[in-house]
């Protein structure tokens, strides 16, 4: 049995299916109805589920549970300082980290939060929010957030950081202190003469290979990236897709050289290409990419898959793989992206996908 | 003292008591002691800098007023979500 946490616009989803038989998932719970839920993840340590819930009247918070379907308890500590002259806007992202408890929090306006209870209460990371450079950052058309965390397995100093729109950031010292990890990256929305030094730069997603703990595969504003060297430089690896495009991006934990996006036409049309949903997939570290669309909308199908809305379930070839639409839709394969079926329609928007 | 009513989910925040008598000179000074006496409000009617959330109204004896707004002895304080914040 697979569970899904679906985070959408009106609540939380829990589906509950087979993807053997490839027959629609059942929704098992609702929680937080009315309210956006931008982001759902359950930790596998703790068994501990949370979720990033934002209410348009009462602002976001961090709740958490060990049933689903059962009550929430709000998380701790997530808030600037008083004084500063910054609000909480919303969670964009929550992962487990490299220690005992230890746990880590996106948020926008770009900051990170972690927690070494488990979840239950945060702190924030000071050496990232005093960046002297923060008050030049430029927001995304999504706001200044701070949404991948790549943990290093293993290894809890080491740390990279995505940030719409200010880059990559690393840290060799579990987030005493941070340092730029672009070199490579283009901004094409830059004049050519500005983009040598500017740090506005478009992370969409970025994954760590958990096997070649040096690799790193980037989504970007226009350009999908690998980096062999832990984040320092960056190499474009979007050839043979069909628009460089996106958001979300999800990999093979059991083969370094895998990585899963799905394009959208351009910052200008954000919809999946041609009308035609199609996940694309490289097994060799972004030589070549294959289309991986069998049982996926082909005709007139113009979706938005956002940032969060992508996820995989185990590994190898008969890894699972899951990701929800704007439209409501969520599609899954049991089968690494060979064949797909539709794991439930007219859901609410979907903005996350994660496999509990 | 102020007669705070809240509706759900605040109310059910505290402890499903939607009618609170609290202490307070301002609507600011009101909301804190709310906070103090029913921690699970803490930021969500106030944000961290202690400014009233956009989209949550505060009313005053029928005024609608912001967390600098004074508060009389019996005053009567509504928390009410605004209009404009559901359309997320």
């Amino acid at each position: 049995m697979t569970e899904l946490l679906v985070g959408t616009k009106k609540g939380l989803f829990v589906l509950e299916g087979d993807p053997g038989t490839e027959k629609p998932f059942e929704v098992a719970a609702r929680a937080f109805p009315g309210d956006s839920v931008e982001f759902a993840i359950r930790d596998p340590r703790s068994g501990r589920y949370f979720a990033s819930v934002t209410s348009g009247h009462y602002g976001p918070r961090v709740m958490h549970t060990t049933d689903p379907g059962g009550d929430w308890e709000q998380a701790t500590g997530l808030a600037f300082p008083e004084g500063d002259d910054w609000s909480l806007e919303r969670i964009w992202s929550i992962r487990p980290g490299e220690a005992d408890g230890l746990m880590y929090a996106g948020v926008a306006p770009a900051a990170l939060f972690a927690s070494t209870d488990g979840g239950l209460t945060w702190e924030l990371n000071r050496a990232m929010w005093d960046q002297p450079t923060r008050s030049s950052w430029q927001p995304g058309a999504g706001g200044l957030c701070l949404h991948s965390i790549a943990t290093w397995p293993g290894d809890p100093t080491r740390l990279a950081i995505g940030i719409s729109a200010v880059g990559v950031w690393l840290s060799d010292d579990a987030g005493e202190t941070w340092r730029h990890g672009n070199a490579g990256l283009v901004p094409h929305y830059v004049p050519e003469e500005s983009r040598g030094d500017t740090i506005d730069l478009c992370v969409h997603n970025m994954h760590r290979a958990p096997l070649l703990p040096e690799r790193l595969f980037m989504q970007f504003h226009g350009g999908v990236y690998r980096s062999d060297d832990a984040g320092e430089t960056w190499n474009s690896i979007a050839e043979g897709l069909p628009s460089d495009f996106g958001f979300p991006m999800a990999l093979d934990p059991a083969d370094p050289d895998s990585a899963f996006v799905i394009p959208l036409v351009a910052d200008t049309d954000r919809v999946t290409v041609e009308g035609r949903v199609r996940v694309f997939g490289t097994r060799d570290a972004g030589e070549s990419w294959t289309s991986l669309s069998a049982g996926l909308p082909q005709e007139a199908a113009y979706l938005t898959i956002l940032r969060q809305a992508f996820d995989r379930e185990g590994e190898g070839p008969g890894m699972g793989l899951y990701f929800g639409a704007t439209s409501g839709d969520v599609f899954g394969s049991g089968d690494g992206g060979a064949s797909w079926f539709t794991a439930r329609e007219r859901l609410a928007p979907v903005s996350s996908v994660r496999v509990a | 003292m102020a007669i705070v009513k809240l509706r759900a989910p605040l109310k059910d925040l505290a402890g499903g008591n939607g009618e609170i008598t609290i202490d307070g000179a301002s609507v600011g000074e009101v909301l804190r002691a709310l906070e103090r006496e029913h921690p699970k409000i803490t930021g969500w009617v106030l944000d961290e800098h202690g400014r009233v959330r956009r989209h949550v109204n505060v009313f005053v004896d029928g005024e609608r007023v912001r967390e600098d707004a004074p508060v009389a002895h019996d005053a009567t304080l509504h928390v009410l979500p605004s209009i404009s914040g559901g359309s997320r």
